[in-house]
Formats: structure tokens, C-alpha cells, sequence
């Protein structure tokens, strides 16, 4: 019994450990902003999820293991509120999720020289939006 | 096994804070703090287990709502450009100074 309940918290470890590189490997290499946010969320669900659930199966008590359950609501509550909290502000800037990436793309040419072959976004400079808030650097 | 889960930890801790070096945006690297911040809760729960003292988990728990207030009172003072005036005037003279700012930028 609890060898089998050693070897199911090692395999959940283990899946959590892979989840959380996951999503680091995903926040370095993805190429905007909205993708790395989708990123940043696996670590907050999959990667706690299953991390606290593997050392639930090696409390020693049921007082640890409520401990656990707590950390992961409210690790599940504000880390995905404090994520759309930061995609509603990023939003409100007027960026286009269509277009985030092709903005980057511009802004990183912008500071190194400017290359003629680059795509011309709708907006007259490539730095800002509609609405003439400027894309903080 | 505990160690092993730790040092993914780590490196996802590593990786989060070279994005937040490397960040283009302001918001890329709140973004990256806040997920450093949550690597951190399952860092210290999981060092709690290795070191056979489990009460770590209550340190856990403080730093999971730390992290919370930390990143939200990040995103307001980026957005509102103070953390909150005791007279509501205050901030609304200073929404009504930025939006006239901004059609002054607009014309």
C-alpha cells in the first residue's frame, strides 16, 4: 500500500517537474505576449496541480493535506486572475492578438536598424496603437 | 524524488527570471515575476517535504497571497500611475488630466 502510493506520487511528481519546464521553456521561446500568458498558465494549473497533488500522497496527516488543498485554490484563484488581470490590461492597450507578434517583430527591428523588407502594420508608426498609447518598453 | 521535483523547480525559476531580464514589454515581465513567484510557493511547499518539517507549508501559503497583492498592485500603479489617493477626486482629476493628454496626443 504504500510502496503503490510512493510510486503514484513519484509518477505525479514527476508529470508536475515536466509541466513546469513546460511552461518555463514555453515563457523564454514563445513570440508574443498573449502566447507567453497561455504558457505562464500551465505552471498555475497542470504544473501546482500536480506537484501539490504528489506531496498530498506523502502527508504525513490530514492537516497537511488540507494545507495543500488550500495553497492550490488559492494558487488556482489568484494566479489565473492576476493573468487576466495582465491580459485585460494588455487588451485595453488596443494590441491586436492578431497582431502582437508582427509588433514585436517591428519594435525588435526598430531598435537594431531598420530593415525595408518588414511588413507595415495599419497604424502610421509601428510603436504604437490606435488610440495613441505608446507600447511601453 | 522531492529533489528532483525541486531542481525542475529551479530551472523553471531560472527561466521566468531570464524573461524577465529579457523582456521586450513591461507587461512580459510582470508576467514573469508572477510565475516566478508561483515556482517559488511549489519550491518552498516541496522543501518543506524534503526536510521532513511540513509547517513549511503555512510560509507557502502566505507567499502564494503575497504574490497576489504584489502583482496587482504592480498592474495598477502601470495603469492608474498611483496606488490608490484617499480623496476619489484625486484620481479622477488625474484620469480626466491623462485623458485630455491624450487628446491633445490624438490631435
Amino acid at each position: 500500500m504504500s510502496t503503490a502510493l510512493d510510486i503514484v506520487s513519484l509518477v505525479l511528481l514527476f508529470l508536475g517537474s515536466f509541466f513546469c519546464i513546460t511552461a518555463g521553456v514555453g515563457l523564454i521561446r514563445m513570440p508574443d505576449f498573449f502566447t507567453r500568458a497561455h504558457s505562464a498558465s500551465i505552471l498555475d494549473s497542470m504544473g501546482a496541480g500536480l506537484i501539490l497533488l504528489g506531496l498530498a500522497l506523502q502527508a504525513p496527516d490530514y492537516l497537511v493535506v488540507i494545507k495543500l488543498f488550500f495553497i492550490f485554490f488559492f494558487l488556482l484563484v489568484t494566479s489565473l486572475a492576476a493573468v487576466h488581470a495582465l491580459a485585460q490590461a494588455v487588451n485595453l492597450l488596443g494590441i491586436d492578438p492578431n497582431r502582437a507578434k508582427i509588433l514585436q517583430r517591428l519594435g525588435k527591428n526598430q531598435t537594431e536598424n531598420n530593415k525595408p523588407e518588414t511588413i507595415e502594420p495599419n497604424t502610421t508608426e509601428p510603436n504604437t496603437t490606435e488610440n495613441g498609447h505608446r507600447i511601453p518598453d | 524524488m522531492f529533489g528532483v521535483a525541486m531542481i525542475a523547480i529551479l530551472v523553471t525559476m531560472l527561466m521566468a527570471l531570464a524573461r524577465s531580464f529579457i523582456g521586450p514589454t513591461l507587461y512580459d515581465r510582470i508576467l514573469a515575476i508572477n510565475t516566478a513567484g508561483t515556482a517559488t510557493v511549489l519550491f518552498i511547499a516541496a522543501l518543506g517535504f524534503l526536510m521532513g518539517r511540513p509547517d513549511f507549508l503555512d510560509i507557502a501559503l502566505a507567499y502564494a497571497l503575497i504574490n497576489f497583492i504584489g502583482t496587482i498592485a504592480v498592474l495598477k500603479f502601470v495603469k492608474f500611475g498611483n496606488l490608490g489617493t484617499a480623496d476619489p477626486a484625486d484620481a479622477q482629476s488625474s484620469t480626466d488630466q491623462a485623458t485630455t493628454d491624450q487628446s491633445h496626443s490624438t490631435q
